[in-house]
């Protein structure tokens, strides 16, 4: 589809032809059919948890973003990725538990952070307290579910786990109540002065989270909720009839990957059709230049609080489904370092870039999950083989380090971020001279793809 | 015609009248004294009304006599807070002056400064000198050490982090300043850790002398309590006062603050007049990071404890304050600070003694902050003292 027959003039370097060699005909094909069999049969045959198995991991999830980018057809995409999430991914989910719940946790981090990208990178809104939308929607659930409730409401009952699936609605809209709520006083505000404010209203959340158990016992304080309800597997039947036996808690763990699944699905399918109607058109407008946008007549109050809704209404619904997945929280899950967390893997990815915003939220949660504490137990292990490494030096307690680094480093070289959207690299970078145009004929065509599986 | 100019320049400059050098540098301080003396007197009214109201409500104790014995401490509180938020503000606002940036890692840079004391002490006390040294002499060398380390700091923060990103869209400084407070607080956290300072770490000073005890004040029969000031919070209100003058002294009488309020007022023409524009946010950066630095000493000296976070919180404080007071005007910051202070100070003594405890005021303190800063924004974005500017386009 996108192959590179443009002629040209001087011989071209050895890496050009490799490109253009794999991505003619069927080369491209084959090539990542035998990846994606290698990287599937390395995960089935050596489920361990090590170092060995984390860097299968890391190259499967690479698979996913080749498979984004190849130049193939649609249908081959979407089968090849479908096998491979929904049928390798939980086998090895049943094998080894532990990196299905890291990857059901970069799938919930990547919904997150494209209800963030929607406000940061399509509306130009800098929210520094989007953990507190997250927090109402964890706590909306985690008060209904538990005895919690008895102590609001006299005499009523903690409701049974089938709610779950009125209350991801529930989330939606008191997701979106609240950011209409809060958005309304502060979106008048000049960029950097909404970035604080928000940030005052993130630790306010907190604040109330920890004090409302005193005079009704709302939120139970510091100790949090715990017991949090989970809804009925409806799955274990159909396991049964295909002859599977394994124990709740690994069904469990297919069943949360699989609604992570499905909703960073349609999510993705959302804020991509978002982006690119009216208001996403008009989300860009106020975000290039506010005041052209409101000559050009765009209602920019109503915009922006569209875009804080948005934002804020995926935020609520992924705290009903966290607070379901946890089954306990208490206020410092919800504290100013996960926001920044989660803007760290939008500008990681690329502001208002979808697939960069997955790929932002794969990464960094893969770095503070996975990579960071193994890197620290192997530099543990070489210590006591006598390798002088001091002891102090443990990489998985400096996230915050990371973090600053990671937006430091990419402010001063990429502000547009790993996987650019085509014009904010392009307002980032206009006085420099356009690129060569060797890499632009695979992009445009990549990107039309519409792959919705990222 | 140039040798003559500035000759003439440098007439007025030093022609200054005594009484306009008074007004420059004691004016702002004035201005600062009467909003003390007005939030204490008009907050002290409301709560003793408010207590006359609810005299009834409460059969333990009486309210009204409660809330008189508690007063002097709580504007004595509010004092100490509020100098601590004004010397704080101060940094944000002289930087947002000149380069219309809000300098998020300036809260860390207070942290570096109380930790640069921490360690001070913790050495004279490795050497035996803590108990020995004149505890005016300790506190004046702390104060210059961490002024000179925050100042520093700040210094080479600006010129790594925010320099490079002077031209780009408004967002991308600001996440990098994110960027920057992040690594300060962990490289600090690891440096403390690492040197047996400790997590929690200790601010170890001398003696510094007992509480000033102001007057007895008479309480149920015969007994009375003193009213006393702590000996730290005297040091911090007088420090910062004198902080508050030797700036005002610096922006609006010397050669140096006449150029840092050219390069606020319009860089391009201030950079045609000879100005060294990148010099002058540099020390900028210098004077706003060591003032940081010195009220992170104080406010050390004052709680003795410390940990690599406690910067935050009075950072984003200090910010309100410097919108309160009208972002960019150095007077601005300093009443803001001394409201928000008198307020945050009498709502964490008056809200639990109203609500029977319910609610506890110091954590409800804090959401009175930001309550304050989101009204300011909505209804008086300039602030108390700011004008009102158009936006540039």
């Amino acid at each position: 589809m996108a192959t590179d027959n443009r002629q040209v003039d001087q011989p071209a370097s050895l890496w050009t032809q490799l490109r253009t060699m794999a991505g003619r005909g069927p080369a491209p094909y084959v090539l990542i059919l035998a990846y994606a069999a290698i990287v599937s049969a390395l995960l089935l045959v050596n489920p361990t948890t090590g170092l060995g198995t984390d860097m299968v991991v890391v190259l499967f999830l690479l698979l996913m973003f080749v498979i984004y980018r190849a130049p193939t057809i649609l249908a081959f995409k979407l089968t090849l990725g479908t096998i491979l999430l929904a049928v390798v991914m939980p086998v090895f989910g049943v094998l080894n538990p532990f990196y299905i719940d890291v990857v059901t946790k970069a799938g919930m981090f990547a919904a997150l952070a494209l209800g963030l990208n929607v406000v940061v990178g399509f509306a130009g809104l800098l929210d520094l307290g989007y953990v507190a939308f997250f927090a109402v929607g964890a706590y909306l659930w985690g008060i209904f579910s538990t005895p919690q409730i008895s102590n609001i409401v006299s005499g009523m009952e903690p409701l049974h786990g089938s709610w779950f699936w009125l209350f991801l609605a529930i989330g939606l809209a008191v997701g979106a109540f609240f950011g209409v709520l809060l958005g309304l006083p502060v979106l008048r505000l000049r960029g950097d002065y909404l970035a604080i404010v928000t940030l005052g209203l993130g630790e306010v959340i907190r604040v109330l989270a920890t004090n409302l158990d005193r005079p009704i016992n709302i939120t139970n304080g510091a100790q949090g909720i715990k017991d949090i309800g989970r809804p009925p597997l409806f799955i274990e039947p159909v396991f049964q009839a295909f002859g599977i036996t394994i124990s709740q808690v690994q069904e469990y763990r297919l069943y949360f990957y699989f609604l992570v699944l499905l909703v960073l699905a349609l999510t993705v399918f959302v804020v991509h059709r978002l982006n690119n109607s009216r208001i996403g058109r008009a989300w860009t407008a106020i975000r290039e230049d506010e005041t052209a946008a409101i000559a050009m007549g765009i209602p920019l109050v109503r915009m922006k609080l569209l875009a804080f809704a948005v934002g804020a209404s995926f935020a609520g619904t992924m705290g009903v489904i966290f607070s379901a997945l946890q089954t306990f929280i208490n206020p410092p899950t919800f504290d100013l370092l996960r926001s920044i967390g989660i803007l760290s893997m939008v500008i990681l990815g690329g502001m208002g870039s979808i697939p960069g915003t997955i790929l932002g939220a794969v990464i960094v949660t893969l770095l503070d999950l996975q990579l960071l504490p193994r890197i620290a137990s192997e530099l543990a292990a070489l210590q006591r083989r006598g390798v002088p490494i001091p002891a102090w030096f443990d990489p998985a307690q400096y996230q915050r380090l990371l973090f600053g680094l990671l937006l430091i480093i990419m402010m001063i070289f990429r502000p547009e971020g790993l996987l650019p959207e085509d014009r904010r690299r392009q307002e980032l970078h206009h006085d420099e001279p356009e690129p060569a145009p060797v890499s632009k004929t695979v992009k445009p065509a990549a990107e039309s793809a519409q792959s919705a599986e990222g | 015609m140039a040798v003559e100019a500035t000759t003439g320049a440098e007439l007025i400059l030093t022609r200054r009248s005594f009484r306009s050098f008074m007004s420059e540098v004691f004016g702002p301080l004035l201005q600062v004294f009467l909003f003390v003396v007005g939030s204490a007197v008009a907050l002290g009214g409301v709560v003793i009304l408010l207590a006359v109201v609810l005299r009834g409500t409460r059969e333990d104790i009486d309210l009204l006599q409660g809330t008189i014995t508690i007063l002097p401490q709580v504007i004595v509180d509010g004092l100490v807070r509020g100098f601590l938020y004004a010397t704080i503000a101060l940094g944000y606002t002289m930087v947002y002056g000149v380069l219309e940036f809000i300098n998020f890692a300036h809260g860390e840079i207070f942290m570096v400064g109380a930790f640069v004391g921490a360690f001070f002490g913790a050495a004279l006390a490795s050497s035996g000198m803590l108990t020995t040294i004149n505890p005016i002499l300790f506190v004046i060398a702390a104060v210059l050490l961490g002024m000179a380390v925050s100042g520093l700091l700040a210094m080479s923060v600006e010129r790594i982090a925010y320099r490079p990103l002077r031209n780009a869209p408004r967002l991308v400084p600001l996440i990098s300043a994110i960027g920057v407070s992040l690594v300060l607080q962990d490289v600090m956290r690891m440096i403390a850790v690492n040197t047996g300072l400790g997590f929690n770490a200790q601010f170890r000073t001398p003696d510094l002398g007992q509480p000033l005890v102001l007057a007895h004040m008479p309480i149920a029969d015969e007994r009375t309590i003193p009213v006393s000031v702590d000996s730290r919070s005297l040091i911090f209100i007088v420090v910062a006062i004198l902080m508050l003058i030797g700036l005002n002294y610096l922006v609006n009488i010397t050669k140096l603050g006449t150029a840092i309020r050219a390069v606020a007022q319009d860089r391009p023409t201030a950079s045609l007049m000879g100005i060294d524009v990148n010099r002058v946010i540099a020390i900028t950066f210098l004077i706003g990071g060591a003032l940081g630095g010195a009220a992170g000493i104080l406010f050390g000296m004052r709680v003795g404890t410390i940990n690599p976070y406690v910067g935050f919180l009075p950072g984003l404080k200090a910010f309100t304050a410097a919108v309160l007071g009208g972002i960019g005007n150095i007077t601005g910051a300093m009443v803001g600070g001394i409201v928000l202070g008198f307020l945050e100070a009498f709502v964490a003594s008056y809200l639990s003694l109203f609500t029977r405890g319910q609610f506890s005021g110091a954590s409800y303190a804090d959401i009175v902050a930001f309550s304050i800063l989101i009204l300011i924004l909505i209804f008086r974005p300039s602030g108390l003292l700011g004008e009102v500017v158009a936006q540039k386009v």
